[in-house]
């Protein structure tokens, strides 16, 4: 099993890094040849960044659409970021102070996740234009999204694990060095889910992640009469 | 006016989001354009006959998009099916049907993308909701990305900013490409590509419209404001959409930029060759078609020797003059090619370039430079219509919201009674018309007196509460649609008209005193 999950990590990795470097490559190199930010908008750069951190930290515009999507998606993706900076204990072999200060709220954050999903999911099901727009995939991702989070919340507050064996197994990893992952269904189910999300996050939805960095409607100042945007293909046109 | 043969959405009390009805607007269609009317545009006549052919350029033309715009292609990944948008478009508020979700309209167009540039869409098509593209899915693009003004509301509600109209314009992109155009938006462009604007008036017919206005302006206050046409060295190039030398109630704001440039002491002048300031390319996404339309403006500055540029009362053209004209024809600042500097050589750099007419009628208000008589405006209880394209895509004045402040400002300047519409209904949230981006056309009538819903609901609050009799706009698609459909909904159609409208009852001419 051990060896298993070793490769499947790498693995995991590998397609995640490249894939999603593929991808941001792919949305950098193409170009936005005409400004289109949504207006009102920002006229500055410093504009810009301001009004991207709303969107990012508060999902601004959910807010403005719909509060009910926005309390469930605000939850999730927040108690999903606390997880998340929670877990970094498990690849760093020193522990720093302030990670130790946020254990207890990565702790907790994981019902914060749960409850987000959830929410989402009930939506989902029971919201008649939601349910129309809703794909097979859509409910999949909820379903592994809600599997990760509750095996995590089972191993912190039911079935423990040994913490420091699985902490040994992934500082081994990235010294590529095989240490024994402990044997526990639950992490078994988390480990393998979480390998599955990071193989499908470059050739699925999960792409808004980075995709709103690049949204041309938010990301771009309104600026048009003051500097000339000119995309090197439509620059080709005025050669002619 | 004849019976609808349609049902007309019932005010409600409290509204609340409708049920869907699948396929209630799937018969909607525009007529297709003949192949004379394509092949004028440089587009294949018709579809071809074999499918398999067409398939493949549809793909084709598709992927060439994808690389083209950065819009498109993070628009096709990024969509998570929230729902935020879906309440949000007039035309499912007005329809009901799914489809005219925004989100069900892009994934009309996803789920193709996701079948043949994706690997999850060509393995396991029906998990992630993609499908191969077949002559039917080609119809319903046609039917349904011809049920969208492109009016951007869809994309402020989003968390990722999709905008579908950047969707519907490569859609419609694709159709024109492959033979499928639509007939109306197609047919003007032609119009304009050889005769200069979106009526086909010719020159002579527009310079016996414009004596005759002066006559009528005479007659009317007893001062001889000036219409002129192509004259040489004028100080202002006014563009403004054709639609306001002739229709009602549109010919009454172009009056009143008349008496705003005889009031102010500023010469200024139409062109015959740039006599629009409408640009249909928008509205089919093609940015070759886009900047031939707007290149003749540039070459009518240049040949008139204007020293400032000044559009007039319309929605999708001040987004293109604005937004636009400086990336397309060189038109505005900060250019250092040749090619812009030709054009920023003659242009005075104190003025924005290009100005709103309003941006140019408030600048002088502020001057002191225009007086007004406010109470020649008491008969009216005012309301205003933001329009989409200058709402959600463009600005006036320094300040970002100036667009809908600046207009508001020059009412409030110029009568004395003005009210705004539900707040959630106005500014960012406006509601579309139901008649932009291209469907000002007959056969799509049902969809643009539905689509209208949402702002004749907000309409008919103000009407009941305060009495509103008149509701400016600044947009020539707004007027013409509004004239329509206004009398489906119990109202008078003369309701509707113009800012300059209300600036032409209240100003002083020089002259009278």
């Amino acid at each position: 099993m051990t060896t298993f999950f070793a490769l499947l990590f790498y693995l995991a990795c590998a397609v995640f890094v490249i894939g999603l470097g593929y991808k941001l490559y792919d949305f950098a190199r193409t170009p936005a040849p005409l400004s289109i930010p949504t207006t009102p908008a920002p006229t500055t750069t410093s504009g810009v960044v301001f009004r991207m951190a709303r969107e990012v930290v508060l999902f601004e515009s959910l807010f403005k659409g719909n509060l009910w999507i926005w309390l469930f998606g605000w939850l999730f993706h927040m108690g999903l970021f606390l997880v998340l900076v929670r877990h970094l204990r498990y690849f760093i072999a020193e522990v720093p102070a302030w990670l130790v200060f946020l254990q207890p709220f990565g702790k907790y954050a994981g019902f914060m996740m749960v409850a987000g999903l959830a929410g989402l999911w009930v939506r989902r099901l029971f919201v008649e234009r939601i349910r129309y727009i809703s794909t097979l995939s859509d409910h999949l991702w909820l379903a592994l999204l809600l599997t990760i989070g509750l095996t995590g919340l089972g191993m912190t507050f039911l079935m423990h694990v040994d913490v420091v064996a699985v902490k040994a197994f992934f500082l081994g990893l990235m010294h590529f060095e095989m240490n024994p992952l402990p044997a526990h269904p639950g992490l078994f189910i988390h480990l393998l889910l979480v390998a599955l999300l990071m193989i499908l996050f470059p050739f699925s939805k999960l792409l808004h992640a980075p995709g709103v960095f690049f949204s041309p409607t938010r990301n771009m100042a309104d600026n048009p009469r003051e500097k000339r945007h000119l995309a090197p293909w439509a620059a080709q046109l005025e050669k002619n | 006016m004849a019976a609808p043969e349609f049902e007309i959405p019932k005010f409600r009390e409290f509204p609340t989001v409708p049920p869907i009805r699948e396929g209630a607007m799937a018969h909607s269609k525009p007529y297709v354009a003949s192949d004379k009317i394509q092949e004028a545009l440089g587009f294949q006549g018709k579809l071809d006959e074999d499918w398999q052919v067409t398939h493949d350029k549809v793909i084709a033309k598709f992927g060439e998009l994808l690389g083209k715009y950065r819009s498109l292609k993070v628009f096709m990944d990024s969509c998570v099916h929230c729902g935020s948008c879906t309440d949000k478009c007039h035309y499912f508020i007005g329809t009901n049907d799914p489809k005219n979700m925004p989100v069900a309209r892009q994934e009309l167009m996803r789920s193709v993308y996701r079948r043949y540039f994706t690997l999850p869409g060509k393995l396991f098509p029906k998990l992630v909701g993609a499908r191969d593209l077949t002559k039917d899915v080609l119809d319903e693009w046609f039917s349904y990305f011809w049920q969208c003004s492109e009016c951007r509301r869809c994309s402020v509600f989003c968390p990722y900013g999709i905008d579908t109209a950047e969707v519907t314009m490569a859609a419609r992109h694709i159709l024109d490409t492959v033979g499928y155009g639509q007939k109306y938006s197609n047919e003007i462009l032609g119009k304009v590509n050889k005769i200069g604007n979106n009526l086909g008036l010719p020159g002579p017919a527009l310079e016996d419209t414009l004596a005759g206005l002066e006559e009528d302006v005479k007659e009317d206050t007893g001062v001889a404001v000036r219409y002129p046409l192509d004259e040489q060295g004028a100080e202002v190039l006014l563009v403004t959409p054709s639609a306001d030398f002739f229709a009602e109630p549109h010919i009454e704001s172009l009056i009143g930029y008349g008496k705003v440039f005889h009031a102010a002491g500023i010469s200024w002048t139409l062109s015959s060759y740039a006599s629009e300031a409408g640009n249909f390319g928008l509205f089919n996404g093609s940015y070759e078609m886009m900047r031939k339309v707007a290149l003749r403006i540039r070459q009518a500055a240049l040949e008139l020797g204007v020293k400032r540029i000044v559009v007039g009362e319309c929605g999708h053209a001040w987004r293109v003059a604005y937004a636009f004209w400086n990336t397309l024809t060189g038109l505005g600042a900060g250019g250092h090619d040749p090619f812009s500097i030709e054009l920023q050589k003659q242009l005075d750099p104190k003025y924005k370039q290009p100005s709103h007419i309003c941006e140019f009628t408030w600048d002088l208000i502020q001057q002191g430079r225009l007086k007004f008589d406010k109470e020649a405006n008491d008969h009216r209880i005012i309301t205003f219509h933001d329009s989409c394209n200058v709402a959600r895509a463009s600005r006036m004045g320094d300040r970002p919201g100036g667009q809908f402040d600046i207009p508001r400002a020059i009412i409030k300047a110029v009568a004395n009674k003005f009210v705004d519409m539900d707040e959630a209904t106005i500014r960012e949230a406006t509601f579309c018309c139901g008649g932009g981006g291209g469907v000002l056309t007959d056969e799509l009538l049902e969809m643009r007196v539905k689509g209208a819903f949402p702002r004749m609901e907000a309409l008919k609050h103000v009407v009941d509460k305060h009495g509103v009799n008149f509701m400016a706009t600044i947009c020539a698609i707004c007027k013409a649609q509004f004239t329509k459909v206004l009398p489906y909904y119990g109202f008078n159609m003369r309701l509707v008209g113009g800012v300059h409208q209300l600036v032409s009852t209240a100003i002083r001419l020089g002259g009278e005193q």
